[in-house]
């Protein structure tokens, strides 16, 4: 609860400033729209559904995007640390191409699917597949080598041994890596939304630009916020808080 | 380097046979392997454990070959109360890892009730030092793990954990976390879990070697209780000789670089023993007389050594 109040306080005055700034017509509006300026057009873009169809656009190739990358990441991150010849070969690969920021793929998609839907779901899966990958290699090679062994001492081998035993040791790795890579592909979404223009949120983010809209920029940047810690800071780090707990990782 | 073995070492006190424990004479040989009747009276017994010449060795980061474990030979009877001691580093909990069949060793033979080892089995459960508990699992769940391994229907998987978490009195803690117990209680766990299997040969790794020494007496008496109740054979490493003399039937000495059985002493103690026990303490000062002769002789061998250089 007192952690509550003073969020409260802290973004009221965060908009009383901003409401200042705006009244004072310190920019001119067109540059920086007073709260209730954003609040119109959020209003606006809900009312018209303009909003509401940018966000089940975008949420559903996040869906898509990102159960593909999380599903070929736990593969192939199972593969590389399970195989020594994978992993001193194509994981230093996946390492080094993480260092390419996720819109680099952008020519490289449009040229390959042109500027489609599959051109938008191969920048999401390269964005965040990476990083669900490491993060399923890493999380192999930190879980104590004593579970696999204290496993098979009771007599588990096998699919049942990766099962029972194996598969939840790591994880709490696995969620991290989830986590990790909902982040990258929101990111890659976003950003190869506002360079395709099809639709979604990116697009939108796009159009206030084009019409000088800045009320409707920084209404739907909120949105993107919202929705984008919705996802992580609720569903992920409640998932995470949990398992920590249940596992003993922090003192509960 | 002498090796010479089987220097049997008995105090004046006489054997007292711990309830139920089977009446074996033992003549330290197995049985032939070829005999075409069933196994006769049970006078001649094949060892439960038996060591065969066990050697391992395994290459450094570095690239040398070293030679952990050297030519161990060790006979264990059933039921007996085997105790491994030995400086840190000399291979005993290896050799542990060796018996439970996680790892294969280099060469010799490790034998089973005569049949020898190539993979683990829930006839040999190793308690590790460090436990492995599984933190996913409640109380429960971990002492039920080996038998859903093997399948066994949930009542009597229920009816057991039930039975075996009673005796090692934690059965209102059935369904707490792992995190959520102290450090005993934990040790308590993990060889509620070992039991539960129902294994002939329990493989104890330092298994106290983390905890208070009230808990670890408490702990004691509670592995002594139900090593009767359970006719159980236990092998148990320990770097600390006096809480190998209050447990043993015998004592093996180890000796390191490369790991050897150096000497065996059977300790004939009446139990239930104390680890304070004036007779404890002296006989354990005995064994730690060889064993100190031994490291300074390493030490004295490494020194010369150094001077050659």
């Amino acid at each position: 609860m007192k952690k509550l109040a003073k969020q409260f306080i802290f973004y009221s005055v965060l908009l009383g400033l901003w409401a200042l700034l705006a009244k004072l017509r310190v920019w001119p509006p067109y540059l920086f729209p007073p709260p209730w300026g954003v609040g119109h057009a959020l209003w606006d873009g809900f009312a018209d559904h303009s909003f509401w169809i940018g966000i089940a656009v975008t949420m559903k190739r996040m869906l898509i995007g990102y159960s593909l990358s999380v599903v070929l990441g736990m593969i192939l991150g199972l593969a590389v640390s399970s195989n020594k010849f994978l992993e001193e070969t194509l994981g230093g690969l996946l390492v080094s191409l993480q260092s390419l920021p996720s819109i680099c793929w952008i020519p490289l998609a449009v040229l390959w699917f042109g500027l489609s839907e599959k051109a938008i779901l191969f920048v999401v899966l390269m964005g965040s597949l990476l990083s669900v990958t490491i993060a399923m290699e890493d999380g192999r090679k930190q879980m104590p080598k004593i579970y696999g062994m204290a496993g098979r001492n009771l007599g588990a081998s096998g699919f049942r041994l990766f099962w029972s035993v194996l598969l939840p040791a790591s994880l709490p790795f696995i969620v991290n890596g989830m986590k990790q890579g909902w982040a990258f592909a929101w990111r890659s979404l976003i950003q190869a939304e506002m360079i395709f223009l099809s639709l979604g949120l990116g697009q939108l983010l796009m159009m206030g630009r084009d019409l000088s809209d800045m009320s409707q920029v920084m209404a739907v940047m909120i949105l993107i916020i919202i929705l984008g810690y919705m996802v992580d800071g609720l569903i992920f780090r409640t998932m995470e808080r949990r398992l920590q707990e249940k596992y003993g990782l922090t003192p509960a | 380097m002498s090796t010479s073995s089987q220097n049997a070492y008995s105090p004046a006190v006489p054997v007292a046979p711990r309830p139920g424990a089977r009446a074996n004479v033992f003549h330290g040989k197995p049985a032939s392997s070829v005999t075409m009747f069933p196994r006769p009276v049970p006078e001649v017994v094949v060892p439960k454990v038996a060591l065969d010449a066990i050697s391992l060795s395994y290459r450094t980061t570095s690239g040398e070959s070293l030679l952990a474990l050297d030519n161990i030979n060790l006979e264990v009877r059933p039921g007996e109360f085997l105790c491994i001691v030995g400086p840190s580093g000399c291979g005993k909990s290896t050799l542990l890892h060796l018996i439970a069949g996680l790892c294969p060793q280099t060469s010799g033979k490790i034998l089973v009730d005569g049949k020898p080892v190539n993979g683990p089995g829930t006839d040999r459960i190793l308690i590790f030092q460090e436990l492995g508990l599984f933190p996913w699992l409640t109380v429960g769940g971990n002492v039920e793990f080996g038998m859903k391994m093997k399948n066994l229907p949930k009542a009597e998987r229920e009816e057991r954990a039930q039975y075996y978490l009673r005796l090692v009195h934690l059965l209102n803690f059935r369904d707490s976390y792992i995190h959520q117990l102290s450090g005993g209680m934990r040790q308590r766990v993990a060889l509620a879990r070992a039991l539960a299997t129902e294994p002939d040969v329990l493989l104890m790794d330092e298994p106290f070697a983390a905890l208070d020494a009230q808990t670890r007496d408490l702990l004691h008496d509670e592995l002594e209780r139900i090593w009767a109740e359970t006719n159980r054979t236990i092998i148990f490493v320990t770097h600390n000789v006096r809480e190998a003399v209050r447990l043993g039937d015998r004592v093996a000495l180890m000796t390191f670089r490369p790991g050897r059985v150096k000497q065996e002493f059977s300790v004939n103690l009446p139990r239930p023993r104390q680890m304070e026990q004036p007779d404890v303490a002296r006989t354990a000062g005995e064994i730690l007389g060889y064993l100190r002769e031994e490291i300074n002789k390493s030490l004295e061998e490494e020194y010369a050594d150094e001077k050659a250089r």
